[in-house]
């Protein structure tokens, strides 16, 4: 069985990594290769990262509000790189009519702050092994 | 996986292929054979040290200082996986990202996967397909576990070993094996108080180490110690200019030569030993073994009767 690798990334100007790195160690703990990139990323430097990492999928941790901005872009990229199927995770503190346009971009689910990790991992597992099937 | 995107400077496809060369696929492996041919133009430098001694950062100013020298880089950075959940967390490139968006670097993070010396069982492949992939410079950082990190000399030509200040004059703190692999030593964080001590107590060691070893395990090349504020890239393009001219020794020398040979043999070694291991393996089978512990257990027979037992009972298989 291969370790899944995902990417976790914070687009975007605010400072708190806090969140991003407890749904890190959560998925390190459910035996995923966690590539952590850091505070303040631009869209590009999120793309090129799951580009060269070649991950399973990607988790963008957003606290600033700007994740309708960001989150389309990041998903624009990918496509642009042929990895348009790899399932893109959102969290942050998102209002529920930003996370259905989320979806309906192409986001594979929008996590709030209340998400019980169990869940999120699950959420990772069941997406990336979808892709690694198909 | 095709060879000809990846030479053709396909960065999806270079991934690809190393997702699955660290996942030790069959079919990557093909590839690397078609490309062996390609391998040995690349400089590889490996830097080792302490958890936190500021490898990444280092590793980071090389490629900047590379880069503007008009060189393609590669990095490879190893992280420890956990061995409770096989997980880990690879959080070298957060101190990468300026080299962000410079379509001549690619970085590429991995997991140790259970191996003790400080790279993954696959790193070595990993160089090589970057070499073959046509980068000027690949870079592997290894796992800063604090223990004795020496595999990584058997993956690179060259091995810079960094300290941090804090070292003192004691030399009761380099731990042992580490000086015998440096063919660099760079005191990182020169603007933290206590660089001078450690730059001293270095220097004290490598005497000692040399006089100890009579003839040198490289004559003609005395290690040098510099001193980096990576931050800053102050002291980097010394570095530079040393690893330069450490290549230059391992060309003319003739010394570069004998250890890539030494390393291919170790290299052979191990693969034959875990191919051998992993075909003997098949004709294993766990209730017969079981049975033999149970015998063991009952004081019917010593382990080591059993063991020559086993031997002699066990089909190998031809394939595997
Ligand atoms: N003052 C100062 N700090 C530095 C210097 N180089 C690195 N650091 C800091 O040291 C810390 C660790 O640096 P890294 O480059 O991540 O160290 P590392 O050896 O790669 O760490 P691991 O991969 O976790 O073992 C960071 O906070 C860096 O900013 C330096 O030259 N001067
Ligand atoms: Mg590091």
């Amino acid at each position: 069985m291969r370790a899944l690798r995902v990417l976790i990334a914070k687009p975007g100007l605010d400072g708190h990594d806090r969140g991003a790195k407890v749904i890190a160690r959560a998925l390190r703990d459910a035996g995923m290769e966690v590539i952590y990139t850091g505070l303040r990323q631009t869209p590009e430097m999120v793309a090129e990262a799951a580009l060269q990492e070649d991950v399973d999928a990607v988790g963008l941790s957003i606290l600033s509000g700007a994740h309708l901005a960001l989150t389309p872009r990041v998903l624009e990229l990918m496509r642009a790189n042929g990895q348009g199927d790899v399932p893109v995770f959102v969290g942050g503190i998102i209002p529920e009519d930003d996370a259905t346009a989320l979806r309906e971009l192409g986001v594979a689910a929008v996590f709030g702050p209340g998400t019980p990790m169990a869940d999120v991992v699950a959420a990772v597992r069941a997406a990336a092994d979808q892709v690694g099937a198909g | 996986m095709n060879p000809e995107h990846i030479l053709a400077g396909d960065r999806r496809a270079l991934a690809r292929w190393l997702t699955a060369l660290e996942d030790e696929r069959r079919e990557a492996q093909e590839v690397l054979a078609a490309l062996f041919a390609q391998t040995g133009r690349a400089q590889i430098t490996g830097v080792t040290g302490a958890p936190g001694s500021g490898k990444s950062t280092l590793v980071a100013a090389l490629a900047r200082g590379w880069r503007a020298r008009g060189q393609t880089v590669a990095i490879l950075a190893v992280d420890p996986s956990s061995p409770f959940s096989g997980g880990a967390i690879l959080g070298d490139r957060v101190r990468m990202q300026a080299l962000s968006g410079d379509p001549g670097v690619f970085i590429r993070s991995m997991a140790s996967r259970g191996a003790l010396g400080g790279l993954a069982a696959t790193t070595a492949d990993l160089a090589r397909a970057l070499d073959a992939a046509g980068f000027d410079q690949v870079v592997i950082e290894t796992v800063g576990a604090g223990q004795s990190e020496i595999d990584v000399a058997r993956a690179a030509q060259t091995t810079i070993v960094i300290e941090a200040p804090g070292l003192g004059d004691d030399i009761q703190a380099i731990k042992a094996g580490i000086l015998e692999i440096a063919d660099l030593l760079v005191v990182t964080k020169a603007d933290q108080p206590g660089a001078e001590a450690t730059v001293r107590a270095l220097r004290a060691a490598l005497e000692l180490e040399s006089a100890a070893r009579s003839a040198g395990v490289a004559p003609g090349w005395a290690v040098p110690v510099l001193t980096t504020i990576a931050p800053t890239s102050a002291g980097v393009s010394e570095v530079l200019d040393t690893l330069a001219a450490h290549q230059a020794f391992l060309r003319s020398s003739g010394a570069g030569s004998g250890r890539e040979v030494k390393r291919l043999q170790r290299e052979l070694e191990l693969r034959l030993r875990q191919r051998v291991w992993q075909r003997f393996a098949l004709g294993l089978d766990s209730d017969v073994l079981a049975e033999w512990a149970g015998r063991i257990h009952r004081r019917e027979i010593d382990l080591e009767s059993a063991v020559k037992s086993v031997l002699a009972s066990t089909h190998i298989p031809e394939h595997e």
